[in-house]
């Protein structure tokens, strides 16, 4: 019913868009460019991308540098080596002094498949959430990820943006509005909100539509912003439901449900259920196959919402 | 070469910021004196007499940039610029304390001057290879200079950077380590052994050459000599003492991260007065 469109390949084309508008836009990449599609910018502009190799803690470094003498820099890698690997390079050296780098990881998640846990991440956005200075951005789609790369390149200081290996559903509209730290209601019910973000949102809207036919209305909001949060939509939302279902492609720990449930504990509190990663590593596998092992189908949120219904 | 009035200039004002550093760092009940001191004559030559800098403007795009890696060094950094004129001198003693723009370890959105932020060992030559890079893509023809603690060249980011300098020939990059031969635990080649560090750094690309750190004349030298290095980064070793310039505070481990007690700032500061003292009948006048 959606077209499928790599997230990748919108970001890749977006930045060459961007590179003919903005001479100071410079890429950083550590020997995955061609899986990152930032090789679509080194063709193009040579002079403004720099491969550090395989050496990603010195390329955060020198994004810092470049970004200290006036550049906008963006920094790709896979999302595992982006955060975990550079994790203190990044706190030090871009977060502390604010400083006008973009991180854009690629293979987030559990859906890279058959690498295996050891290049599949459900930890790159509790690490990034919890470094003051940064704010995190999971477009949903690829249209979605073309205005985030632009909005996050047009607004001054560090971001981490999340995106997936697989093509993912085109769910949003060219001419629907990105603003940085906005959700989007996709969809509208009054008897639960499912809350997601990044290919989890295609999933809640098909959980939304299995719902229906239950004679149950979910309201679907796309949380492309994981930080800073939207706090008014998240509240307006329990406000009108009053049931809270959460998903992510990633750990169930510190991620979007843990924002969501602290924000609504403390400001509005209603049942929330979190449908993402669990408290484990992942393993190889077919990617679709993956999300089914790791409860990440329209049927997992279809079921976490009755739960949250009926506590209501 | 050095003439009389420049080796004069920078003796005075090393002494000073030998002075800044002790009342700093006592003043502060915490602080790094010892490789603060080693690297004293290296940023006063650096600011008062190698860089092109204005104190007036220190965003001017066109200045030479400093970057120390070895964050902890920050008091010497403070106290050269504090001298130099970028803030004022009585700021000094608010080192560590709250609300101060003088962090313990250097905050570029805090302080004027301060080039990047450091602290965690490691991360200024990757920084110093973004400015230089910069340099290069915009055709501007300023310097970068930047400095790493002996015990930090440990960290791995550190041959990162290196292999990065070289690669992109970063011929406006030019590098110290402070080669004190101390750590906190102990002796650098007992902790975890550098040598042979020349060769480590030659083999990594980059031109090499080893100083005396507290001599102005090498420091001078050596920077005309990196200047001249086409196609690729240089690195000068400089060999220093720890805590030099107070006599008990010299090659010792104990003053790598703690302040002097009462009895031992007087005889610090006695110290370096003497010097002081010494300095005016060698050159006759302050500075």
């Amino acid at each position: 019913m959606w077209e499928m469109a790599s997230q990748r390949v919108a970001f890749g084309k977006t930045l060459v868009e961007i590179g003919k508008e903005n001479p100071d836009l410079v890429l950083l990449g550590a020997d995955l460019s061609s899986s990152t599609k930032t090789s679509f910018f080194e063709r193009e502009f040579p002079e403004r991308f720099f491969n550090c190799g395989i050496a990603e803690a010195n390329m955060m470094g020198v994004s810092a540098g470049l970004a200290a003498s006036g550049k906008v820099v963006v920094a790709s890698t896979f999302a595992v080596f982006a955060t975990g690997r550079c994790y203190d390079q990044i706190r030090q050296s871009i977060a502390y002094p604010r400083l006008n780098v973009k991180i854009v990881a690629s293979h987030a998640g559990i859906t890279v498949g058959g690498d295996g846990a050891s290049h599949q991440t459900a930890e790159d956005i509790a690490l990034m959430k919890v470094i003051p200075n940064m704010r995190v951005i999971v477009p949903a789609d690829a249209v979605e990820t073309g205005k985030a790369v632009r909005a996050i390149i047009e607004e001054e200081g560090p971001f981490y943006m999340r995106m997936g290996r697989s093509d993912v559903p085109t769910i949003t509209k060219e001419d629907d509005p990105f603003e940085i730290g906005k959700a989007t209601v996709m969809r509208d019910g009054s008897d639960v909100s499912l809350i997601g973000t990044g290919i989890m949102v295609s999933q809640a809207l098909k959980a939304a539509e299995m719902l229906r036919l239950e004679g149950i209305e979910a309201e679907v909001i796309n949380m492309s912003t994981l930080k800073p949060l939207d706090e008014e939509t998240t509240i307006r939302a329990a406000k009108k439901t009053g049931a809270v279902v959460t998903t992510e492609e990633h750990s169930v720990i510190f991620g979007l449900g843990n924002s969501v449930a602290i924000t609504l504990g403390e400001k509005y509190p209603v049942p929330v259920k979190r449908v993402g990663i669990p408290d484990r590593f992942g393993e190889s596998g077919e990617w679709d196959a993956l999300m089914v092992k790791y409860g990440l189908t329209p049927e997992n949120i279809v079921s976490a919402a009755k739960e949250v219904i009926k506590q209501k | 070469m050095i003439d009389e009035e420049t080796l004069k200039k920078l003796s005075f004002k090393a002494n000073a910021v030998r002075k800044h550093v002790i009342e700093m760092v006592y003043a502060a009940g915490s602080g790094h004196p010892g490789g603060s001191l080693s690297a004293t004559d290296m940023l006063v030559t650096l600011y008062f007499h190698i860089m092109n800098y204005d104190p007036e403007n220190p965003t001017w795009e066109e200045r030479d940039r400093f970057v120390l890696s070895k964050g902890h060094a920050a008091p010497a950094l403070y106290a050269t610029l504090a001298e130099l004129g970028v803030f004022p001198v009585d700021e000094l003693l608010t080192l560590r304390k709250i609300g101060s723009r003088l962090q313990g370890h250097p905050d570029m959105r805090k302080l004027p001057g301060i080039e990047a932020s450091t602290g965690s060992l490691g991360q200024g030559l990757s920084i110093a290879n973004g400015m230089a890079l910069a340099a290069k893509l915009d055709r501007k023809l300023y310097n970068v200079f930047v400095m790493l603690g002996d015990g930090e060249v440990g960290e791995g980011q550190v041959w990162e950077a290196a292999m990065f300098a070289s690669h992109y020939k970063l011929d406006n990059l030019i590098g110290f380590v402070d080669r004190n031969r101390l750590q906190i635990d102990g002796e650098t080649e007992k902790v975890m052994s550098l040598e042979p560090l020349t060769e480590k750094w030659r083999s990594f690309g980059w031109a090499v050459r080893e100083i005396n750190g507290h001599d102005f004349e090498e420091i001078i030298d050596a920077v005309e000599w990196a200047k001249g290095i086409k196609g690729r980064p240089a690195m000068i070793i400089a060999h220093t003492i720890k805590g030099k310039g107070v006599s008990f505070m010299e090659g010792s481990v104990h003053f790598h991260g703690k302040p002097p007690n009462d009895e031992e700032y007087r005889i610090a500061l006695n110290e370096l007065e003497d010097e002081r003292k010494r300095l005016v009948e060698e050159f006759g006048g302050g500075s």
